[in-house]
Formats: C-alpha cells, structure tokens, sequence
C-alpha cells in the first residue's frame, strides 16, 4: 500500500502558491456581546495534523464547532475544499467530529454506532458491514462490535469514536481533547496510535487540546489560542524555541521571563538592563533604546556550575529548592538582586556529588540561549 | 436537506406550542381582566360588554364597582384573610410531620430509602378527592375516630370534627404532604454527610448540629416544600367544601359560589384576579431568595 | 433502649399517610350500609359498584379524555422543552418560560373559570366550540398538564449530553432523524413519567373539568363528588379500593422496571 503523501514531509505551509484546504478567513463569534472568537484566519493544508492549542475559554472549542457546523460564524468566511460553508448545514458538511465526552449513542451497540454514518450515507448494508468490520480491526476492536459502550473501557470508548468519526472517510477529522479522558500513560501509547492512522488514512485532522505536552507529539503545526485570537501559528520547534509572546513561551513548556529594557541595540550586539542586571541577547532588527521587551530563558537553557562560568551572562545565587524528576533535576535558585530562576539539568549516573540545597552557585547562559519577546 | 428547510422545521416546533399556549392559557387572563370590569347582566352572556359603538364613535364602559364590591362587602376581605391563615398554618404543620419524614428518608439505606420514596408518592397518584373522602369516614360524629376514642374510654360523646377548621387542616396537611416532602428529600439526600461528621467531631451535639448544619443548609428544600403547599391551598376549593362548615370562608370555594350560584360572571372573575395578584407576591418573595441564596 | 425521635416521627407520619388508605379499602367490604360499623365481611359493594351506570359511563368517559389529553399533552410538552433546551437563543424564550411555569402553581379555580370565559366569548366569535363538552375538557386538560410534562422532559433533556445529538447530526444525520434516533430513545422513561403524570392529573381533576364540562359529559370526579357532598357511600369505598390497586400495582411494576433497567 502506498502511503498517501505526508505533510508532515512535504510542509505545503513552507511553500508559496500551495492551496490551503481549510481557509478561516477574519472568522468571528460572538455570543451576547462577548467576542469567544475573534477576527481569526488561518490555513490549514490537506493532510495536516493542526493542534490548536490554548487554555479554558481561549475560543478554540468554539472555532472547532464553527467548522462542524454547530456554531454559526457571527462574521467571517470558512472554506473546506474550496467551497463556503455558509450555507451548508452541520449534517452536510464534509467533516467529522469525534467528541470530548466521545458521546457514544448509549442505547446502540459498537456496531450500530460506527454504522450509523454509513446508513445515512446511503451506503448499502452488506458494503456497510465490511467496512465497519475493517474499521473496527484498524482500531483493535474487532470482537467488541456487540458491546454497549458502557460495558466498555474508556480507552476502548475512546477507540470507538475514533472509528465513529472516521468511517465516512471524511476530508477533513475535528478532536475535541481526544485523549483529554485517559489517565497519563494511556494517553501516551493512544498519542502515537493516533499518528500512525492519521498518516495511514491521509485525512486531515483539526485537534483541540489544553496539553501542550500532546500538542507538540502530534502535530505538524500548533496555533496558540488566547482569549479568542491565534497568538501564533507555527511548528511545534518553532512555537518552543522562538515564541512571538510571553503568552506563548509562557504556555508552552517551563520558561524565565525577565522584564527589560533595551540600552544598546546594535547589528552586532544587544544589551539590556533588567531586575537581574544585564543581559546581553542575540541582535535583533527594529529595536530601539529603552524600549521594553521580555527575555525568556528555557530553564534547560541555563547551566548550573559551582565555579563561575564563562559565558556571557553569569549570576550567582543560592540553591532554594530541588526537586529530583528522574531523568532530570529541577532547580530554583535565589539570585542575589532576589529573583528566583529555574534551572534544569540532566542527572548524571556517575555523580557523586550532586549540587543540593543552600549552595552558593552560579547560573549562566549564552546570547543566542534567550529569545527577546516585544510583546 | 438545506438549512432553509430545516428553519421550517425549527420553526413549525417552536409555533405549535407556543400557539396553544398563548390561545388557551394566556388570552384566558385577559379575557377575565376585561370581564372584571364589566356590569353584571340578566343575558347571554351575563355581563355587559366592555365597548360598544354607539352612532360610530367607541364607548368604553369601564366598570370599577366589582373591585370596590369586593372592598365593601367584608365577606370577600375575610375570605381572602382565612385562605392565607390557613395556607400558612398549614404549610407550618406539613413541614413539622414532613421535615422528620424527609430526612429519615434521606438517611435511609439504599433499598430502603427507594422503597420509603415510593410510598410517600404513592398517595399522590391515587384519587385527590377520594383522599379526602377517606377522612369523612374517619372525623365523622359516627366515624372511625369518636368510635375509637369512645371505645377506649378517653370521650364520653363523640366530637364535632366534621364541618371545622380542624377537618380542613387535617385533610390539607394530609393531600398535600407528599409536594412539602419531595423537595425536602431532594435538598437533604444531597447533604454531605462528611459534614456531620465534621460538626460531631468538632464538639457538637446532635441537636446542636441538626439546627447549626442540617436545618440552614437544608433552606432551599424548606422554601421550595413550603410554597408548593402554600401556593395552592390559598386556591383550594375541594376540601374547604367537603371539610369544612358554612362559616369556613375560603377564597376559592368563594370564587365557586360567586359563578356558578350567583352566576355573577364580573365578581368572580374580579375575584381571580385579586387572587393572582395576592399568589404572585409569595412567588415573588421566593424568587428573590433564591436568587440570595445563590448569591451566597 | 433509648427510643430515638427519628424514626418514631417518621413511623408515625408514614401511619398518617395510610391509615386513611386502609380504613378506605377495610370499610370496602363491610356488609353494612353504614361505612364505619363493621357489620361482616361482603363485596357487595363491588358489584354494586359495577351495576352503577352512571359511574361506569363517567368513568369511561374520563379515561378516554386521560388517554387522549395525556397523549396530546406529551407530544406539545416534548416539543416546548426542545425549543427551551436545544433550540439555543430564541426570541420570546421569557415568555414561554413563563407560559409553561405558571400553570403549576395556578389554582385550579382560576384555570378553570378563564378557560371557560374563553371558550364562551370564542364561541360567541367564532362560533366554535359549539357549547361545553369533551372537547373543551380535553383542551383545557391538555394545557394545564402540557406544563407538567414539559417539566418531566426538560429536566431529562438537560440532564443529557448535547454531544450526543450533535455526534448524529455530524454523522449526517437530519434534525427529524436525530430526534427520532437518539433524543426520543433517550429521553424514553422521562415521555412515560410524564405521560402518566398527564393521564393522573386529568383523571383526578376536579374543578377545571367542572367549569368546562356541559350537560352529558360528566367525568368521573364530578360523579364523586355530587355523590361525596351528599355523605359516605359505600360503593364509593369499593371504587377508591380499585383506584389504589391499580395504581399500587402499576408503580410497583414501574419501580422493578426501573430498577432492572438501571442495574442493566
């Protein structure tokens, strides 16, 4: 079987002129006079897997059922495939939707629930059959196809949906925090399962999740929601090493943000002053003196040493806190101008002598380490 | 199918019910307002219309003397006083027996509590007016009661129960117990035991935990209880009729004699809507709060 | 042992409760005319009771009017409480609120004198309804028991997750067939709650049907109570004897339905 071409390969979004199969234009909801989306466009491309990816009530639930069909835009244009869905009713769209509560028809067996779709379709019931039959072995439940869904795992309910949502082939798939129901390690295995059908099928997922953790496993693409707008849109790497925002590098992953000024903001060099003292960053175009920005550290960013470092920008301080994650040690440490950082680093099998508490160390980092955030 | 034909759908939904509703249950009240302030007629129908065109020109014929009837003639202003006294006494004496009853209930152990619920709604689905006959049988001078007390001694001669205040109360705590106990049993099936035993623990009685716990938590369940008893037996005809005496003046009964014996059709229906106004105010009263309540 | 106020209290309310009940059904099948001396054991007053036409026919009567008001009023009540659960923001959505609230407290004295006031100033308009009948007994036992219904339903319908109404309709699924596929299966138990809520509440209504009834269409209440104003009867027992059992065993039949199907 030839896999269908991957946009996870081809990136369609790094190249000009490629037609975008979903095309969200200036899309706005209002419900009473608060805005849940607003003024949002975006463009997903055939075989994506896009997370979209925000807090409680950021508004990406809301985008999500807009392209169901189960809100109606308050202002704005939704395209699938190069056709408006203005004016083209939930049950007529070219999508499917699998649910957070999975909401599973309760009084249907496994069988009838994944068969449902099909029958509406049209699709004779012999064809039906053998489709289901297949869908249920693609997600290893064949077997089940006469349970009722409450004599089912949540795992397997999970599974379930997936099929529900997947049988009519739809262009385009919507998930709802589609793994938002399993405990942690289900989720993990579940997360590479998902992958691995999405890239078998070829459709085009649209997931909404609050894990930023999830989002960066499965996605091509993440677009950061925050109170109804798209902070911004990017790959996960991206999204992680060059947040446009403190929103952002703040959601995404654990960072240090040091409130700033800029004092020179040259071609070659840039230095501002800060609550830690100086700081010395990669050069940055269109930044002027005393302007205020954010620098943002990763903690994994930060070397953490008993004797003082070479690197640019070194700080001493006292070791507050450790906690021990296994793989790596989180550190916070006290600067002396009295600000807290934290600071990760691999544990070692071989050290006997690991930095602990109430040590006088010192933290440092190189310019290109710190990302200057205007916003 | 297009989104055109599916607001059809919607639509058609949306105006059956709201048809009905609108026709029999709400233009009903403005045809009583209008007849309220119409004269009292020997026709068909026997009132006055409110308009009339007389040589092209409209004439009203608004009629205040029902309202100001009902003013001067104390008969209606005791009616309207009893009915509240005993709607009131009544709500009293169905929280006292259903208060215990509910939270026993509550307490209860599953499939006991299942089986205890199903009693108290029983009664409910059997006969209203053959509920209250049952008590005939009992408070009359020749019934089950006086023969009982007179069997055992405590009475020489049977009681006059029959035709009294006391025959209404009974037969009223009676009907409406289940509707002041069901909400009680909602309220207090949903209290956290945890919390008596975070009172116990912290020093309290069992009294002093029932009323500084159980009792202010179990508020709303006593507000929604006490206005389904209260609320209607202000309306209630049946059982002031069949209980009580000729002097036992309630408004309901009153607004049934004022129609159908002296067919004063304008009266009775001033008299409907005094009383909405007079149920409106408890309603409101409950409304608000609730409305505390959640506020807290 | 100490005898605690709790269940004494709730002993004592529950003999309350059916003591009437019992005394009802025990005087059934005395062989006395006088209700309350016990003069031996007879059902007599049952077949009596069963050679009483006019009983017989209002009872009749009254069943039919319940079976078709309840009916009636289910099919308008489900439908108000799909317009006030799922049809989100619609206009006037106060009103029907309120249309469908207040009938539950309204006394029926007052129900019962404006639908009659209705019903004559529209027949004098209209010409329709011709005089007072069944069918203004049906309309008026429909309006009044809708109210009800729609609160059994509703309370079900938001208890249930829209997701899964919504999972049909993304499946392709029309709004007519999600409804007949899912919602009504689910909210099943809940349309025959209120149903029998319906059926109960016309059977046992009293004073709306006394307004709106004309001559020749006398249900089964206002039988009793000419009979009941006029004193104790005997055949009155058996009658109330029968209504309890039916009723007794219809609830229980329910309970162990609804308890099987829970544990299902």
């Amino acid at each position: 079987m030839n896999k269908p071409d991957i946009a996870a390969e081809t990136k369609p979004w790094r190249q000009d002129g490629v037609k975008p199969f979903v095309r969200i234009s200036n899309v706005t909801k209002k419900f009473g006079d608060l805005a849940a989306v607003n003024d949002v466009s975006l463009d997903i491309f055939k075989g994506e897997l896009f997370c979209l990816l925000g807090g409680s009530g950021c508004g990406k639930s809301t985008l999500l059922r807009m392209l169901a069909g189960f809100e109606t835009p308050t202002s704005g244009k939704i395209e699938i495939d190069g056709q408006d869905m203005a004016s083209v009713a939930a049950n007529q769209r070219p999508t499917n939707m699998m649910f957070q509560s999975y909401a599973l028809f309760p009084h249907m067996s496994v069988e009838k629930n994944v068969i449902y779709g099909l029958l509406r379709e049209g699709v004779a019931k012999a064809e039906a059959n053998d489709r289901v039959a297949d869908m249920l072995r693609l997600v290893k439940l064949d077997g089940f196809a006469k349970r009722k869904p409450h004599q089912l795992s949540g795992g397997q309910q999970q599974r379930v949906a997936l099929a529900r949502s997947l049988i009519k082939q739809p262009k385009l798939l919507l998930l709802d925090e589609p793994l938002g129901a399993l405990d942690k390690k289900l989720r993990e295995e579940t997360q590479f399962e998902l992958i691995k059908i999405q890239e078998d099928l070829g459709v085009t997922f649209i997931v909404v999740t609050h894990d930023q953790e999830e989002a960066m496993t499965l996605s091509t693409r993440i677009g950061v929601m925050d109170a109804g707008k798209i902070e911004q849109v990017g790959e996960p790497r991206q999204i992680y090493e060059t947040p446009n925002s403190k929103y952002v590098a703040d959601f995404i992953g654990s960072v240090n943000v040091f409130d700033a000024s800029v004092e020179i903001a040259a071609p070659d060099m840039m230095r501002v002053q800060s609550a830690i003292g100086p700081i010395l960053t990669e050069p940055m175009a269109g930044l002027t003196a005393n302007q205020t920005v954010h620098i943002a550290v990763r903690p994994e960013r930060i070397h953490l040493s008993r004797d003082p470092a070479k690197a640019v920008n070194s700080m001493q301080g006292v070791v507050q806190e450790v906690a021990y994650l296994g793989n790596i040690s989180v550190f916070h440490v006290l600067l002396d101008g009295g600000r807290m950082v934290k600071v990760s680093a691999a544990n070692s099998l071989h050290d006997d002598n690991p930095i602990t508490w109430d040590e006088t160390v010192y933290v440092s980092w190189n310019a290109a380490a710190s990302t200057v955030l205007t916003r | 199918m297009k989104k055109r034909q599916i607001n059809l759908g919607r639509g058609f939904v949306i105006a059956v019910p709201t048809l009905w509703l609108l026709l029999f249950f709400l233009i009903p009240f403005l045809v009583i307002l209008k007849i309220s302030f119409a004269e009292p007629r020997i026709a068909i129908p026997p009132y006055s219309p409110l308009w009339e065109t007389v040589n092209g020109a409209i004439k009203f014929n608004i009629n205040w003397e029902n309202y100001a009837y009902m003013w001067e003639d104390s008969l209606y202003l005791k009616a309207f006083l009893n009915s509240l006294k005993i709607a009131f006494f009544s709500t009293i004496l169905a929280l006292l027996v259903g208060y215990p009853m509910a939270y026993y209930i509550a307490r209860s152990p599953e499939p006991k509590r299942s089986i205890l619920l199903l009693l108290i709604v029983l009664p409910f689905w059997t006969s209203f007016l053959l509920r209250v006959y049952a008590w005939i049988g009992i408070l009359k001078t020749k019934g089950i009661l006086n023969e009982f007390l007179l069997w055992i001694g405590i009475i020489d001669e049977p009681l006059i129960m029959m035709q009294t205040d006391f025959a209404v109360y009974v037969a009223i705590v009676y009907t409406y117990l289940p509707f002041m106990i069901l909400p009680l049993y909602a309220n207090l099936v949903k209290l956290d035991g945890r919390l008596l035993e975070a009172s116990t623990d912290l020093g309290a009685s069992k009294i002093a935990t029932f009323f500084r716990i159980t009792l202010p938590l179990s508020w709303p369940g006593v507000l929604a209880g006490s206005m389904l008893v209260f609320v209607p037996v202000i309306g209630e005809f049946v059982i002031p009729t069949l209980m009580g005496g000729p002097d036992s003046l309630m408004i309901g009964k009153q607004l049934w004699t004022e129609f159908f014996s002296n067919r004063d059709w304008p009266v009775a229906s001033a008299v409907a809507m005094v009383m909405l106004v007079i149920m409106v105010i408890p309603i409101m009263a409950l409304r608000s709060a609730q409305n505390k309540g959640a506020e807290i | 042992m100490r005898l605690r106020f709790l269940p004494i209290a709730a002993f004592l309310g529950f003999v309350f409760l059916y003591g009437p009940i019992l005394s009802l059904v025990i005087f059934s099948f005395n062989e006395s005319k006088l209700v309350t001396v016990w003069g031996g054991f007879s059902t007599k007053w049952y077949v009596e009771l069963f050679q009483n036409q006019q009983i017989m026919n209002a009872a009749w009567l009254s069943l039919k009017i319940a079976a078709i008001s309840a009916s009636v009023a289910t099919v308008l009540g489900t439908m108000i409480s799909m317009v006030l659960t799922r049809f989100g923001r619609v206009r006037g959505r106060a009103i029907m609120t309120g249309m469908i609230t207040a009938p539950l407290v309204m006394p029926e004295v007052i129900t019962g004198l404006s639908l009659l006031l209705l019903f004559v100033t529209m027949e004098r308009l209209f010409g329709w309804p011709a005089g007072r009948g069944v069918t203004t007994i049906l309309i008026a036992h429909i309006t009044f028991s809708m109210a009800f219904v729609a609160v059994v339903v509703q309370s079900r319908l938001s208890d249930m997750d829209n997701a899964i109404e919504e999972a049909a309709l993304d499946l392709g699924a029309s709004p007519l067939r999600v409804f007949f596929d899912i919602t009504l299966p689910m909210i099943a138990p809940a349309l025959i709650a209120g149903w029998l809520l319906a059926f109960t509440l016309s059977l046992d209504d009293l004073v709306i049907a006394s307004f709106v009834s004309g001559p020749g269409s006398s249900t089964l209440p206002i039988v009793i109570f000419s009979k009941v104003r006029l004193g104790v009867s005997p055949d009155i027992n058996a009658l109330a004897s029968l209504i309890i059992l039916v009723v007794s065993l219809g609830i229980i039949t329910a309970a162990i339905l609804m308890r099987k199907g829970a544990r299902k």
